[in-house]
């Protein structure tokens, strides 16, 4: 018995340094080594500080830009924060939320002539990490004709650069088609900053 | 519902047939310590080990020494993780200078990750230093998964010996699995994940400038309203990928963030979400195999694969097609699929998975005494979140944990053979070996404590105004549902939660904590104690009226076992959360 206690304290020693501190140390270096980029979190800088995480979603509520998905983080894309809005599908204050959403929605569409009445699903929910950085494709088609509105600039060219950032299914069947909310409004930005200089 | 969506689960389920055979063969081999080809890497360091650590690595242990030597250590390794968390504040590698844990977290905490479960009362990212994860949290998922392990190989050495007295050396057994199964599939599977996009740093965490600053309207307790503009967003870091890889490998499933693996810094693509719920399966779906070779009777563990896949199969499309359907009071929401959206109940997932890899994946992660998540399970359609909680109810039996799984499932195996012989009026034989009363006596307390803790502890629950409701955050079937699921999840060592309900109160933390301990180690013990007893027992010759344990019959048999058992224990409690909250639904009521 006294034997069997004294092996399992220097058992838990030993492993506890091989697995608790050798195998993550070790995995970290080894991925610094190899892939730098992604083993900070692909880190997008502008002019010099971090704007964001490609990985990472951001709140987009205005019109101008791609709207992100409503976030149940904190008080919205908290990254230090993850959470998703664990409403149960009963839940009343769930389905007035979406209620809202969904009128909301209409009123801002129906402003720049989108006839469409079934807002995508995926705008009027949160996602489960609250930091989602997609969104549907469907979604961002929504959005199409109101960011030519208020941004100025031709609705074909938006839908080409919407098309241009389509992430199809990974290997041509895993996952679903997105867009990265982020990179798109990105380009959103580089675009209508060439379309004013012409 | 789409047919890639089906694809997608179908070539899941493809790869993990394909993947048990070999890895099956390999841990047979590793565990009745034959050559293998990692054996000039690692059998030094097995030698060292043993040396530094006192083991007498030749000596076999009778099954009362294998169950001491398993409790010393969880018991020990246990304390050493509530130790770190009490004082991470005073070592290294806490650049968010998190304070100690507080005591009932940490105990819930310690005992949460010792027994494979890893429930989280804690939001990790505003807990947790990256040291305490790693050598704290990471660290039993190697351990825990480990000892899982071995008890299944001491139950199939207990099946397959004859005349013995002995299981094998439980440090021995441990020590294996770490190095030779455990070790090198998590590093190739992390360095997998990182190039995915896994983060893998010690960083503090990152200040990003958002694009569109944000004004936020917050409500004071007085009901004044104050307007704050947001311009930053702080990004959490931290040694992900290292954890996120034994995470899924060792069925443990506890978060290196709080949303888990639908955290895109857990779970970034699409494959890298294959390859977590393709780990979640390997080992348990291997073992079947192990199992089958070190018993002599490869078909016999096939058989009881196809009975697991059975049960994964009804399990998944259910979720699926309930998921799939949406929420019907969501109007004026385009749900349905077209050409450019998955639809679909999205609340609580992620775009990048849809509904088909969500249900996928809350089907594997339940099926087995994972845990992760990729979506929240809590705002699951009433029939998809009850798939998980099914599934746990059912024992973790359908590849179930690590080790864990396997001897859940010989142990409902033991009982399908008791009543195929019942029905013939023959004393009933699992492999040559008569099983007696002792046996069934020990096979019953094994599957009698895992309801009793379920519902005694759910019933106490739902009584207490202040303690327990006042946690919830659902009202109404869902309500029952999300603390009926919280004892579900931590008895069965599985992990996941209705996350709604607060578990962090010292009310919650303790009786949680109590019931995993029970959950593991009293359902340990009865099971080591029929592999010792089987072991002694003389192996006696097939007669006619044997009962094959090779066939679809004894698959068919097995499987309605383990369903009928499940459902005349549960049924009551599934009827008054999930199924009346799904009438409820569509008969357009909230709560």
């Amino acid at each position: 018995m006294r034997k069997q206690l004294i092996t399992a304290c220097l058992f838990t020693l030993v492993t506890t340094i091989l697995l608790g501190l050798g195998y993550p140390l070790g995995i970290t270096a080894l991925a610094h080594i190899l892939m730098p980029a992604k083993a900070d979190g692909q880190l997008i800088m502008k002019d010099g500080v971090v704007i964001g995480s490609k990985l990472i979603g951001q709140p987009f509520t205005g019109p101008g830009y791609f709207n992100s998905r409503p976030s149940a983080a904190g008080i919205g894309y908290d990254a230090a924060n993850s959470s998703g809005s664990n409403l149960g599908p009963t839940n009343a204050s769930l389905i007035a939320r979406v209620a809202q959403s969904v009128q909301a929605w209409h009123t801002r569409e129906a402003n720049y002539g989108n006839a469409q009445t079934d807002v995508p699903i995926d705008l009027i929910t949160t996602s489960g990490s609250g930091l989602d950085p997609d969104i549907t494709v469907a979604a961002a088609e929504y959005q199409v004709a109101e960011i030519a509105h208020v941004r100025d600039l031709p609705q074909d060219q938006l839908e080409q650069l919407l098309r241009a950032h389509i992430e199809s299914r990974q290997f041509g069947f895993l996952g679903e088609p997105r867009v990265n909310v982020l990179e798109l409004n990105l380009a959103l930005d580089r675009m209508a900053a060439e379309h004013k200089q012409p | 519902m789409t047919a890639n969506g089906w694809f997608q689960i179908g070539f899941y389920f493809l790869l993990i047939v394909l993947i048990a055979r070999p890895l099956g063969i390999y841990m047979a081999n590793v565990f009745e310590r034959r050559k293998t080809f990692l054996d000039p890497v690692l059998a030094p360091i097995e030698r060292l080990l043993y040396r530094l650590t006192g083991v007498e690595a030749d000596k076999e242990m009778r099954w009362t020494e294998y169950a001491i030597a398993m409790l010393f250590f969880s018991a020990v390794s246990m304390l050493l993780v509530y130790l770190i968390e009490r004082v991470q504040q005073w070592l290294p590698l806490n650049p968010q200078h998190w304070p100690a844990v507080p005591a009932a977290l940490a105990l819930n905490t310690a005992a949460s990750f010792t027994t494979n479960t890893n429930w989280q009362s804690y939001v990790p990212e505003t807990t947790m230093s990256y040291l305490t994860q790693m050598a704290g949290l990471a660290y039993h998922n190697f351990t825990s998964a480990a000892v899982g392990i071995a008890l299944a190989i001491a139950l199939v050495r207990g099946i397959s010996r004859r005349e013995r007295d002995t299981l094998g050396n439980f440090w021995v057994d441990t020590t294996r699995a770490i190095l030779w199964v455990l070790v090198p599939i998590s590093i190739v599977l992390a360095l997998a994940l990182v190039s995915q996009g896994v983060v893998q740093n010690l960083r503090p965490y990152d200040t990003a400038h958002l694009l569109e600053s944000q004004k936020v309207v917050s409500q004071d307790a007085s009901g004044k309203s104050t307007t704050q503009t947001i311009t930053t967003q702080t990004i959490a870091q931290g040694p992900v990928a290292s954890q996120e890889a034994i995470k899924e490998l060792g069925t443990n499933g506890g978060g290196f963030f709080n949303t888990n693996s639908a955290h895109p810094f857990e779970n970034p693509t699409p494959f890298s979400n294959l390859l977590e719920m393709l780990a979640i399966f390997a080992i348990p779906a291997g073992l079947t195999v192990t199992m089958g070779r070190m018993t002599n009777s490869p078909l016999h563990g096939w058989a009881v694969f196809a009975a697991m896949g059975i049960l994964f199969f009804a399990g998944v499309t259910t979720a699926y097609w309930a998921e799939a359907r949406g929420n019907p009071l969501m109007h004026g929401a385009a749900q349905q699929v077209s050409a450019t959206q998955a639809g679909g109940n999205m609340e609580g997932k992620e775009v990048r998975f849809g509904v088909a890899n969500s249900a996928l994946f809350a089907t594997a992660t339940t099926d087995t005494s994972c845990g992760a998540v990729n979506g929240m399970h809590d705002s699951f359609t009433p029939l998809g979140g009850m798939v998980p909680l099914v599934n746990m109810m059912l024992g973790e039996v359908i590849f179930g944990g690590v080790g864990s799984g396997l001897y859940g499932m010989l142990i409902m195996v033991v009982l399908s053979v008791f009543i195929a012989g019942l029905m013939v009026g023959r004393t009933p034989e699992y492999l040559g070996k008569k099983i007696e009363a002792y046996d069934i006596k020990m096979c019953m307390l094994y599957i009698l404590i895992f309801p009793l803790l379920i519902l005694c502890f759910t019933g106490v629950t739902v009584l207490l105004p202040h303690l327990g409701l006042s946690s919830l955050a659902n009202t109404g079937p869902h309500g029952l549902s999300e603390i009926l699921y919280a004892f579900t999840s931590t008895a069965a060592n599985n992990g996941s939660a209705f996350a709604g309900l607060n578990a962090n109160t010292n009310y919650f933390n303790l009786t949680l904590a109590f019931v995993m301990l029970s959950g593991r180690f009293l359902m340990m013990v009865p099971m080591l104690a029929v592999a010792g007893n089987l072991a002694r027992k003389k192996i006696a010759p097939a007669s006619a009226g044997t009962f094959p344990v090779t066939t679809p019959l004894f698959t068919i048999l097995l499987v309605g076992v383990i369903v009928i058992v499940g459902a005349l224990t549960f049924f009551p409690a599934l009827t008054l959360g999930p199924i009346l909250e799904h009438l409820l639904l569509y008969a357009g009521k909230t709560f």
